[in-house]
């Protein structure tokens, strides 16, 4: 199968830190696709890059063939690239499903619509798309009360939506109980595994990366520094020394930051 | 030569007590975070205070004067703190709204008491001594005391700058400015820090005003008239920085005294072309500094409900009973009537972009006026009739809205309220001073229905049927993907890019939209009084349509409907008593002190009260919080 996302040699600097130095990697169609690296190393930064809420000072990004360098995050996302942050980003003063219908509703090019009822608009896809994350429950709360690992979750259900090609998913167990935890990444697995849609995610806790995985990027002060399985990763000397600061690998505490 | 070296030094001049005013402003904004617009109220109190002052002390001379301006700017100082203890202390937590309507409410409030103290006539102060002479410079007569001023600007500015950088107080004005969370982590006492500075802000004002009396007679108007100019000036520095609205108020006033020379009528908009043009390039002032626009934060909005059956029942209900008013009524009932309307269709389209769209606006009265200006202008000069002009005169706003709007969503928070504001003031000057289109200040009368509207059951049913009409399109559009897509942008302008909305074209969108309509509750008034005046795009109109917003309830649909309905008829009740403005500021002030949630809240909180005493045991509170009924 061909690569759903190429890229090559990206580079950010913010003033004198350079963040992200000549990133390259691939990524297949139907690939679970880890990106770790301590606090700093440019995890969010790359995914800035790569669908569009940054412009890279070098480099290039190309989802299926076609460049994505230089357009917005919103044409992005029409391309089949899915999103979800770090730092939960919702609309607070609307449901959970009223969130996820707003996702159906910009796919379906409707947000000038000035008559329809926008609740009563892909309310059965939405609720499907609450079911597949354990949410139907919660459909009618405020998103306001919402606990946070539940907006976590919410924020799946809205990258969903649009049947992307591509997810990147930031952080997306940061906050969550560690039942919650697995519970979200196996979910994640099982949507990957139907082959269509392909995933990065960044992540703290390396139970949940070897778990899951099937590759994974380690980055370090902004570059590369391996690539491989997770017994590659686990092996491999230089991984090791940057993650030694406080014990084994295996035992890697996340460090809360939201 | 000589000549334009005169012209520079008053430009100079000017600028030195623009300067005192607006740094002032600036310092309480930056560290308070308040738009205080009692800050031109506090500058008419420091002129008045040191008129009496000084007319008395006259015999000391010199002494008399100085000894005179200073007490009057400390006892402007007092009662900057007086108000700040007592009022604004309380709302600082507030969305900018609240303290912007409330700031006006204190405004409204003083200038009473200021008439019933010195009375409504001009008064002329006395000269400095000993600088009430002319010195020649290359051959221009320039007043001395013009001199003293521009010793005076730097001087005040020089003094403050070692103020900021030389004692621990300074230092922490200087950090509460850009970080406020910070100095709330460090433990300092913010609500001493906030007074002292709220005072040192006052202090200026007076001391902006004090210095005034020998340049111009001490009026009633002066707290409006200057409150504009100065926000100009803290906005082109940038909200909190001193030495910004210094560098402003010398850019503004000397830009100005050659500006006059070329094209005198410039003069009332250049200020404000001035500021659109900076915040276009730099969109937080000369030295502003990002993140110093925003307000506190703000709790979400209950997620919209639609109306109730029951609701729904009683709006129609509503239209129902409106529609058989002319069958009882007299005609002057149906006069108040159709300002209700037309009041409820102009605070609707406001709050679908301050409510629903988060954006604040300071100058809605512009699309209000431009609608009912085109409609005028049509008539008038084109000899169309009324139904032609009430087609044109949306158009009109709209188009008005859409250029404006371009530059407005680019900004957020108070720099856009001050450019929406900008947007305003312009309009107004252009119409105020185009005399020979606009008629000026004579305005533009003859503006009749067509013959088969022209009584008032007539007109009346007319005005209830295009304002029902806009408030249904308003509400339609809020429960539709666009108003919903509107409220997520306000929530999270990151997640709506990310689900592939244009956020900017989508905001301007919902001005252009909301201006149309205001631009037809413009043309509705226009008809119904025969005559349009510049009064309907100033400040004050502006600042009618967000009371209105504010009193009915910013977070429910129906807030705008009964906050402009009750609005109206207080309005129309009060403004025929002498003091009227003291009453309506002590109105607003209650409202926002005691029922920041409007008369919508506080109507669903007796509904739910009541519910829950007929039926015991619903949880009303759990009602409350379950969304809003719109
Ligand atoms: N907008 C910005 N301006 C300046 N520096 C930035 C900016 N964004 C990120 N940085 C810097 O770039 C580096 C990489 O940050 P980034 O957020 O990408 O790291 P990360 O790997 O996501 O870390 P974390 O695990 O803490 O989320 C950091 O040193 C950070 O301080
Ligand atoms: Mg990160």
């Amino acid at each position: 199968m061909g690569n759903v996302l190429e890229v090559r040699s990206l580079s950010k600097s913010f003033g004198g830190i350079r963040a992200v130095r000549d990133v390259s990697f691939d990524l297949k169609r139907g690939e679970f696709l880890a990106l770790i690296g301590p606090n700093g190393a440019g995890k969010t930064t790359c995914f800035n890059m790569l669908n569009g809420y940054l412009r890279p000072d070098t480099g290039s990004v190309k989802l299926l063939g076609r460049e994505l360098v230089g357009i917005p995050p919103r044409k992005v996302w029409r391309m089949g690239v899915g999103r979800t942050f770090q730092i939960t980003e919702t609309f607070r003063s609307m449901t959970v499903l009223e969130n996820v219908q707003m996702a159906l509703i910009s796919h379906n090019r409707r947000i000038f619509d000035l008559f329809s009822k926008a609740t009563a608009l892909y309310r059965d896809e939405a609720l499907k798309l609450l079911e597949l994350i354990g949410m139907a429950a919660q459909a009618d709360r405020p998103c306001a009360e919402l606990a946070y690992g539940d907006l976590k979750q919410l924020e799946l259900a809205i990258a969903l939506a649009h049947d992307p090609d591509l997810l990147l998913m930031d952080e997306p167990t940061a906050g969550m109980a560690p039942n919650e935890r697995i519970a979200l990444m196996q979910l994640t697995a099982d949507i990957v595994a139907r082959g269509h849609v392909s995933v990065i995610f960044t992540e703290h806790d390396m139970d949940v990366v070897f778990a899951h995985s099937h590759r994974i990027l380690v980055l370090n002060r902004g570059e590369l520094i391996a690539e491989g399985t997770g017994d590659e990763i686990r092996a491999n000397a230089l991984v090791q020394e940057v993650y030694l600061g406080g014990g084994s690998l295996f035992h890697e505490k996340e460090t809360a930051h939201a | 030569m000589g000549f334009y070296l005169a012209q520079l030094l008053t430009g100079l001049a000017n600028a030195s007590s623009l300067f005192l005013i607006a740094c002032g402003l600036s310092i309480i904004f930056g560290v308070t975070r308040i738009v205080n617009f009692a800050h031109g109220s506090f500058y008419m109190l420091g002129a008045y205070l040191s008129y009496t002052l000084v007319t008395h002390l006259s015999a000391l001379g010199a002494l008399g004067f100085w000894g005179g301006v200073l007490v009057s700017a400390l006892l402007v100082g007092v009662i900057g703190l007086l108000v700040e203890v007592l009022i604004l202390r309380r709302i600082y937590r507030a969305p900018e709204l609240f303290q912007l309507v409330a700031t006006f409410g204190i405004l409204l409030i003083i200038e009473d008491a200021a008439l019933a103290i010195w009375g409504a006539q001009d008064l002329l102060g006395p000269r400095a001594p000993g600088l009430s002479k002319a010195v020649r410079i290359l051959g221009e007569p320039i007043p001395q005391y013009d001199l003293a001023l521009i010793v005076i600007g730097p001087v005040v500015l020089g003094l403050i700058w070692l103020i900021f950088h030389r004692t621990r107080w300074g230092v922490l004005v200087r950090a509460a400015t850009q970080d406020r969370e910070m100095v709330g982590a460090l433990g300092v006492n913010q609500a001493l820090l906030f007074s002292s500075a709220f005072f040192l802000g006052s202090v200026m004002a007076g001391l902006g005003g004090a210095l005034q009396i020998p340049r111009e007679a001490v009026n009633l108007n002066m707290d409006l008239s200057v409150i504009g100019d100065a926000f100009v000036v803290v906005v082109i520095g940038g909200m909190g920085s001193v030495t910004g609205a210094f560098i402003a108020a010398v850019l503004i006033s000397v830009l100005n005294a050659f500006a006059v020379l070329v094209f005198p009528q410039i003069s009332l908009v250049l200020p404000f072309i001035v500021m659109a043009l900076v915040l276009v390039v730099r969109p937080y002032g000369l030295l502003g500094k990002p993140g110093s626009e925003k307000g506190a934060p703000a709790d979400p909005e209950a997620p919209l409900r639609p109306l109730n059956p029951a609701g729904r029942l009683a709006m129609g209900a509503v239209v129902v009973i409106l529609a058989l008013v002319p069958l009882v009524s007299a005609d002057f009932t149906m006069i108040l009537l159709v300002d209700v309307l037309i009041a409820v269709l102009f605070a609707a389209s406001l709050h679908f972009i301050m409510g629903t769209g988060g954006m604040i606006s300071f100058g809605h009265a512009a699309y209000f006026g431009v609608g009912a200006y085109a409609a005028a202008l049509v008539v008038k000069w084109l000899g169309l009739s009324m139904v032609p002009a009430m087609i044109v005169a949306p158009v009109a706003s709209g188009l008005a809205a859409l250029v404006f709007g371009w530059f407005c969503v680019r900004l957020s928070g108070v720099y856009l309220g001050m450019l929406t504001l900008a947007a305003a003031q312009i309009v107004w000057g252009v119409t105020f001073q185009w005399q020979d289109v606009t008629g000026g200040d004579d305005g533009i009368i003859g503006v009749w229905p067509a013959k088969w509207a022209s009584s008032e059951t007539a007109y009346f049913y007319l005005a209830l049927v295009l304002c029902a009409g806009g408030v249904w399109l308003l509400r339609r559009a809020a429960h539709a993907p666009f108003g919903y897509m509107l409220r997520g942008i306000r929530d999270s302008e990151i997640r709506a890019e990310a689900i592939g909305v244009d956020t900017r074209f989508h905001q301007w969108m919902a001005f252009t939209f909301a201006g149309t309509l205001a631009g037809l509750a413009g043309v509705v008034s226009a008809f119904a009084k025969g005559s349009v005046f510049p009064d309907v795009l100033n400040i004050s109109s502006s600042i009618d349509a967000l009371i209105m917003v504010l009193l009915g309830g910013i977070h429910t649909l129906l807030g705008p409907l009964l906050g402009a309905s009750v609005f109206v008829l207080i309005e129309s009740w009060v403004t025929r008593l002498e003091y009227w403005r003291f009453i309506f500021g002590l109105i607003i002030l209650g409202v926002v002190l005691i029922a920041p949630d409007g008369l919508a809240g506080a109507l669903s909180r007796l509904l739910a009260f009541l519910k829950a005493r007929i039926r015991p045991g619903t949880d009303t509170k759990k009602e409350a919080l379950h969304g809003q009924r719109s």
